[in-house]
């Protein structure tokens, strides 16, 4: 895993960091690493269109956190919630339009649970985010290759 | 025995009248126009917290359109999971009030498994039968009709079930009406799933399945030979994330060729040449490649699907075969399982449209199979999410 352009953002923002993968294996891989370091409270926002890999970054990070067997996308049900080292729940906004729905869907507790959050499409409810959330942006850069852009928000 | 099915899993409240676990006598779901008039305007697509003001009117309409009340009502069946777990709630809570105010047995039912159940379901005839079917012909009616249809039209356990829907794909095997063995699921998104977010690629409105069906019965099918996720061969398990992926790359490829194009026309390209994976940039697609593009993408889909659920039943020794779910109404899956099914010898059970998609009847009657096995639900019984 290459991480360049490093120096370049930390002078922009001391808590920016940008990662280029280069495969899906990378960016699971880099998912897990980001993973084990999580601890109770912690918020993970994840943006970036379709198919840019947030799925698969979530796997690695739900593999970090001790969680067995395969992460099933909750675009239906909206939240999935899996028991490893830490309680998690794994949000997906996707199917949901305005700032109502979400806060209809009952948000807060899962980010002010006993557990860590993580938010597919989080762009939908930036609003409802507590300081100190992880921010992760994807792009597409290739084929196979994507842009990762971590910020503390 | 008359059965009151609530089911509140997804976007829509839902309630049902089934008697005997077959005869269906009544189905709301709150999307429909009964309820929007009633509710007085439009219901959230999704809102859990909305549920709670439709759970009443969608139970009133289904009693009446019955043509019963709660006194008639013999137990309860209700959705217990999967699902979002505010939007379970409302329902699982409502039915155990009614439970206790009323005393009468309520039972939980798995979402998932219960659609397969739809296929043992039947609609009351006419308008008179349901007539006839009201309190004082109850007990008449019940003796006169026997089950007997039970014996041709349908599947013999065990079959093998596949429930392909926007939230999952799950092949089963049922030995009998409320034991079942998992064969396969998803590893990631459900067939359903795809189809919305390809059609969102595309640029095509919701709901993503209904639109893509229809373009591909314009479109040429093997224009584009997209990958089939069979994953290896002898697995039961799906895996459609992928080919989303590969549906947003040959438009990227579209793009640049496009982009390349308007440059040797001297047209400004240069936006779609640095982010042609971009879903905000438009597609300018003619409507033939958008056509060739649903067709192609519908039948790697649905190839995977039909040939996983013969795998299924193969492996198993199974001759009987029930495809239910949201995506199950997809025309050129029912065409595929047809043929496939018959050059396998397998028998091919497909539900109603109507009764294909959510709703509470499949719930009503996988309630009544599990409350004649002796199952009963305790007023302490919890919401699963993911069940």
């Amino acid at each position: 895993m290459k991480v360049k352009g490093k120096k370049k953002s930390e002078i922009r923002n001391p808590k920016s960091e940008t990662f280029h993968t280069s495969s899906p294996e990378e960016t699971l891989e880099l998912g897990r690493k980001i993973g084990e370091g999580l601890k109770v409270g912690d918020v993970v926002a994840l943006t970036g269109e379709l198919g840019t890999g947030k799925t698969l970054f979530t796997q690695g990070l739900v593999q970090g956190l001790g969680v067995k067997g395969y992460v099933k996308s909750p675009s239906f049900t909206i939240v999935n919630k899996y028991e490893g080292s830490l309680p998690v729940y794994h949000l997906d906004l996707y199917r949901l339009g305005d700032v109502n729905e979400i806060y209809e869907l009952g948000i807060e507790e899962y980010l002010y649970g006993d557990g860590v959050c993580i938010i597919e499409w989080a762009e939908k409810a930036y609003s409802f985010l507590p300081h100190g959330y992880l921010l992760i942006k994807f792009f597409y850069t290739g084929e196979r290759t994507r842009k990762i852009e971590i910020t503390q928000r | 025995m008359l059965i009151l099915g609530i089911e509140s899993s997804c976007d829509d409240m839902a309630a049902a009248v089934v008697k005997d676990g077959s005869i269906i006598l009544s189905s709301v779901v709150s999307s429909q126009d009964a309820i929007h008039n009633k509710y007085g305007g439009i219901v959230p697509e999704l809102a859990s917290r909305r549920h709670l003001e439709t759970v009443i009117p969608v139970v009133e309409e289904t009693l009446n359109q019955a043509n019963v009340t709660l006194n008639d009502i013999d137990a309860i069946g209700v959705t217990q999971g999967p699902g979002l777990v505010g939007s379970i709630l409302v329902g699982l809570s409502f039915a155990k009030a009614i439970a206790y105010v009323k005393d009468m047995p309520f039972v939980g039912v798995n979402h998932i498994v219960a659609h397969p159940m739809a296929v043992f379901l039947e609609k009351a005839k006419r308008k008179e039968d349901e007539k006839m079917r009201s309190l004082e012909d109850k007990k008449k009616i019940s003796t006169s009709q026997p089950l007997s249809f039970l014996t041709s039209a349908l599947p013999s356990f065990p079959f093998v079930a596949l429930v392909v829907s926007g939230g999952h794909t799950t092949l089963f095997k049922f030995k009998d009406f409320v034991d079942y063995d998992i064969l396969g699921q998803t590893r990631d998104d459900a067939a359903g799933e795809a189809f919305d977010k390809v059609a969102k690629l595309l640029g095509l409105g919701y709901p993503g399945g209904v639109v893509i069906d229809r373009l591909a019965k314009k479109g040429n099918a093997s224009a584009i030979q997209f990958t089939r996720p069979y994953i290896s061969k002898d697995t039961c398990d799906f895996s459609f994330s992928g080919i989303k992926t590969a549906v947003m790359r040959y438009i990227a490829e579209c793009r640049m060729q496009n982009a390349e194009q308007k440059e040797v026309e001297k047209l400004g390209s240069y936006e779609a040449k640095k982010n042609p994976f971009s879903i905000s940039q438009p597609l300018n697609f003619s409507t033939s490649v958008l056509n060739d593009l649903a067709a192609s993408f519908q039948e790697a889909v649905v190839d995977v699907l039909a040939d996983k659920a013969i795998l299924a039943c193969k492996a198993n020794d199974v001759n009987d075969l029930v495809v239910c779910g949201g995506v199950a109404c997809n025309s050129r899956l029912r065409e595929q399982l047809h043929q496939k099914s018959r050059n396998n010898n397998i028998r091919l059970f497909l539900p109603d449209p109507s009764l294909c998609s959510d709703n509470a009847a499949m719930i009503a009657g996988t309630a009544y199979h599990l409350l004649k096995k002796g199952v009963r639900g305790e007023l302490d019984m919890n919401a699963i999410p993911s069940m």
